[in-house]
């Protein structure tokens, strides 16, 4: 490499599992003080890339040159004596040990053999110094918010490599303020001369922070461009390599507010978890939840669900009072909820796609009345069909399938039951551009089919597009309704941030 | 306060408190005597729960103690007494075989992925199989060496009697404190038993921790053996069945949490010296049948088990409420 600047060079990588194909010569390059986008699909090859750069996986084909040298990446560990550093999505640390041992484990300062504790606590303190961090190092992980454990986890990562940082989705679970809190800190590594690749799927924070965008698309790199010269438009169509019209979905249908509100919630509210609030939902109604991470927009889902039960308040269904305690008192009166963390809450990973589909109808129908085979599989045929679900084979265990497709699965299960008011929590997130317009036209569908629908979204365009009103929740309780024309990104964003001087967290 | 520490504290004060109790009935037991013996009565289930204490702090379990136990025991009657082998010797083949036996279960938990409850248990069966193997008898062990370590004590003021195995318990302990607090492979036991995917994630080298941990056990279950030998002075293949059941009990009823990562092996101590109060307690009284030790272990052990839930319950809510406020 006769370019200087550059840190790390990938070239030509290959890398086929079983039959497929899921890198074809890729080419990746990381320069000094860059923060690198690298976006595509799920499924596009991004986690594979990944592991290949971090030793996970060997390369089947290709060269990787640090600082001009080639190199062989044989395990995580050697990748990061070599200076490339991972921070992943869920934080990978240890919850049960102290800050301090957190970020020395595996190499702690030593003396007679022993673990120097003093001196590691006092070189803790000094690391998390640099990152404006001034908390207790001796005291647990656990006792930190997910933010300061993603800082620590950083702070790690480039403690021990120093050359290139590798961040796999870190702001999937923080909130704006927290975002801010990890950009700074992103600005200042950069500054100091270090690589660092960003996975997101938040097209706004690459523009926000990053300097060039490499998108992937199918195994193969579809562009690599300096983002200042990447039009948002253009980085999309990058991503998805078909015509936009699907993913512009500003145009929300004006359907007359219905008449009727079947669903009626009064003074529902659980102390410490959300505070009472009123809620009204009809048929062919969706009702968008906007709001920061723990605002109480999931603690509502649960309470409506009957998952908690609520201190006061009470429901009716078509104007008859009914007593939620149960999830199952909750589908007994035709309610479903799709789980924020599907990963968790949601799929059973070695399931196959039939089995999950058919889950909460059978759950329903009881133990006794056992759906026979025939009908599962036209029941699972019928859904993979209705909502485009890739998958070469109902008989697949899900965990196989990409996120946006493991999503419409859980959706198939719930709609199979054929609920009356569907709550679908954070129903994208974590799912490519293209699957999100598929799940947001379902949305719409499905309200015009009359079904009374509450989703919660962060992506507050997303809620634009598909609400015929919001609901906007702060601090744990719901502060207000927006309704018509009153829907837009703008009247949203200001009612989530009414109050001058509030900090989320 | 740390509340990680709470469930040693509270076990701590369970411990003063039967003691006093058991004073204030028996003012007998307020002795030198007494505290010998609970030693040296306990010595081989003490060193066999400083293992079990790493095992479950890594978040495994191991049911073959008790076997290991018996097995060191035939092992070690029938080189001695029939092969006429030097004791110093057969301690060293039984612990070479034992440490061996344990580092092999760690293999398979770890390369073949297979629960360590279901690999320790065949373990178990194996061993004791292998006393019956050797020998169905009770072999008794008469050797010079033997009478010499059974004779050394030092005689503490008011005629307790600090005895060879005794010590040799405290020092495993004092040894197992400064191992899982202040060495490497300390640390990187209480990394996995928190996470064992972040271990890897980590570059912690889990696989030789896991071995390093099993093996650890079987040599001290093998240790425990050697102990129990001279504490009998007998092998026989029916000796210490449960033993294991024991050990988990001393080490869940000294704070260590059942799923690992959390726990001390100072816990474990005060766990072990708890249950020889109970049985202490049993023999002065002398009416009470041997089997009250195991109910009141049983009902300490969920007393325990339910605070444990309890603080985590209370201390994720903590860290909940911490980071929405």
């Amino acid at each position: 490499m006769t370019d200087p600047t550059v840190l790390l060079a990938a070239r030509g990588i290959c890398k086929s599992f079983v039959g497929f194909r899921a890198l074809d010569a890729v080419d990746l390059t990381i320069r000094r003080g860059e923060i690198h986008a690298l976006l595509g699909e799920n499924g596009a090859g991004k986690s594979t890339l990944i592991k290949v750069l971090t030793g996970v996986h060997q390369p089947d084909m290709g060269v990787m040159e640090l600082d001009g040298q080639t190199i062989q990446v044989r395990d995580t560990l050697q990748a990061q004596h070599l200076g490339i550093g991972t921070v992943y999505q869920e934080v990978n640390l240890l919850a049960n040990m102290s800050v301090a041992d957190n970020l020395f484990v595996g190499r702690q300062p030593m003396r007679f053999g022993f673990i120097d504790r003093g001196r590691m606590e006092k070189r803790a303190r000094e690391l998390l110094r640099q990152y404006d961090l001034h908390i207790d190092v001796s005291s647990d992980l656990s006792r930190y918010s997910v933010a300061v454990q993603q800082l620590v986890a950083i702070a790690r990562a480039v403690d021990m490599s120093g050359r290139i940082l590798i961040l796999d989705e870190p702001t999937a679970s923080l909130d704006r303020h927290e975002t801010e809190m990890l950009f700074t800190t992103l600005r200042r590594l950069k500054e100091r001369g270090l690589g660092i690749v960003f996975i997101t799927h938040f097209l706004d924070q690459v523009y926000e922070i990053c300097d060039r965008v490499t998108v992937l698309r199918n195994g193969k790199v579809a562009g690599s461009e300096l983002t200042a010269q990447l039009p948002k438009m253009q980085l999309v169509s990058l991503m998805l390599g078909r015509a936009l019209a699907a993913v512009t979905h500003n145009v929300r249908r004006d359907r007359p507010e219905p008449e009727m509100k079947q669903f009626s919630f009064k003074g529902m509210g659980r102390s410490r978890s959300v505070a009472p609030f009123d809620l009204d939902i009809g048929e062919g109604e969706v009702i968008g939840m906007a709001g920061l991470l723990g605002s109480g927009r999931t603690e509502t889902a649960r309470l409506l669900f009957g998952i908690d039960s609520a201190d006061s308040g009470e429901a009716a269904v078509d104007g008859v009072p009914v007593r939620i305690r149960s999830p199952q008192d909750a589908v007994a009166l035709g309610f479903g909820l799709c789980p924020e963390d599907r990963k968790t809450d949601g799929i059973i990973g070695d399931l196959s796609v039939r089995e999950n589909i058919v889950l909460a109808l059978q759950a329903q129908r009881g133990w006794f009345k056992r759906m026979s085979r025939r009908q599962q599989v036209a029941l699972a045929d019928k859904f993979v069909k209705a909502l485009d679900i890739r998958t070469t084979d109902i008989e697949k265990p899900i965990k196989f399938l990409s996120g946006g497709n493991q999503q419409k699965v859980i959706l198939a299960r719930w709609l199979a039951t054929n609920p009356r008011f569907l709550i679908l929590d954070e129903p994208t997130r974590g799912i490519d551009v293209g699957a999100h317009a598929e799940i947001i036209a379902l949305i719409n569908q499905l309200c015009d089919d009359g079904m009374a629908l509450l989703v919660i979204s962060s992506e507050i365009e997303e809620i634009v597009a598909y609400s015929t009103r919001v609901v906007v929740l702060r601090d744990r309780a719901h502060r207000g309704e927006l309704a018509g024309g009153d829907i837009t990104t703008t009247k949203i964003m200001q009612k989530i941030a009414a109050e001058p001087g509030e900090v989320h967290g | 306060m740390n509340t990680r520490l709470l469930p040693f504290y509270a076990t701590l004060l369970i411990c003063a408190l039967a003691y006093t109790a058991c004073v204030m009935q028996f003012p007998a037991m307020l002795s030198t005597r007494v505290a010998g013996n609970l030693l040296t009565d306990n010595a081989f289930l003490g060193i066999a729960a400083v293992g079990m204490t790493f095992v479950i702090l890594s978040g495994g379990i191991d049911l073959s103690v008790g076997s290991v136990i018996a097995f060191t025991g035939v092992l070690l009657a029938v080189l001695i007494t029939k092969y006429g082998v030097h004791p110093l010797a057969a301690f060293a083949i039984a612990l070479i075989i034992t440490t061996t036996f344990g580092a092999i279960m760690g293999l398979i938990i770890h390369y073949l992925d297979v629960p360590a409850f279901i690999v320790t248990l065949a373990g178990m069966f194996l061993m004791r199989g292998m006393c019956f193997v050797m020998t169905t008898d009770s072999i008794p062990i008469n050797h010079e060496f033997y009478s010499m370590l059974q004779g050394m004590y030092y005689r503490l003021p008011g005629g307790g009697r600090l005895t060879f195995i005794g010590c040799l318990m405290v020092l495993v302990f004092l040894i197992g404190i400064v191992m899982a607090h202040f060495s490497k492979l300390g640390s990187y036991i209480y990394a996995i038993g928190g996470n064992r995917t972040s271990a890897q994630l980590m570059g912690i080298p889990v696989a030789r921790t896991t071995i390093t941990i099993y093996a650890l056990s079987g040599f001290l279950s093998g240790l425990a053996g050697i102990v129990f030998s001279l504490y009998t002075s007998a092998g026989y293949s029916l000796a210490a069945v449960g033993v294991e059941l024991d050990t988990i009990a001393a080490v869940v009823i000294g704070g260590t949490l059942l799923t690992g990562g959390v726990g001390y092996v100072a816990g474990t101590f005060v766990g072990v010296i708890i249950q020889g109060i109970i049985q202490t307690y049993i023999v002065f009284d002398g009416t009470l049948s041997s089997w009250w030790t195991k109910i009141v272990v049983g009902a300490l052990l969920f007393a325990f088990i339910a605070l444990q839930r309890t603080l985590v319950f209370l201390s994720t809510r903590k860290a909940m409420v911490n980071a929405t406020a």
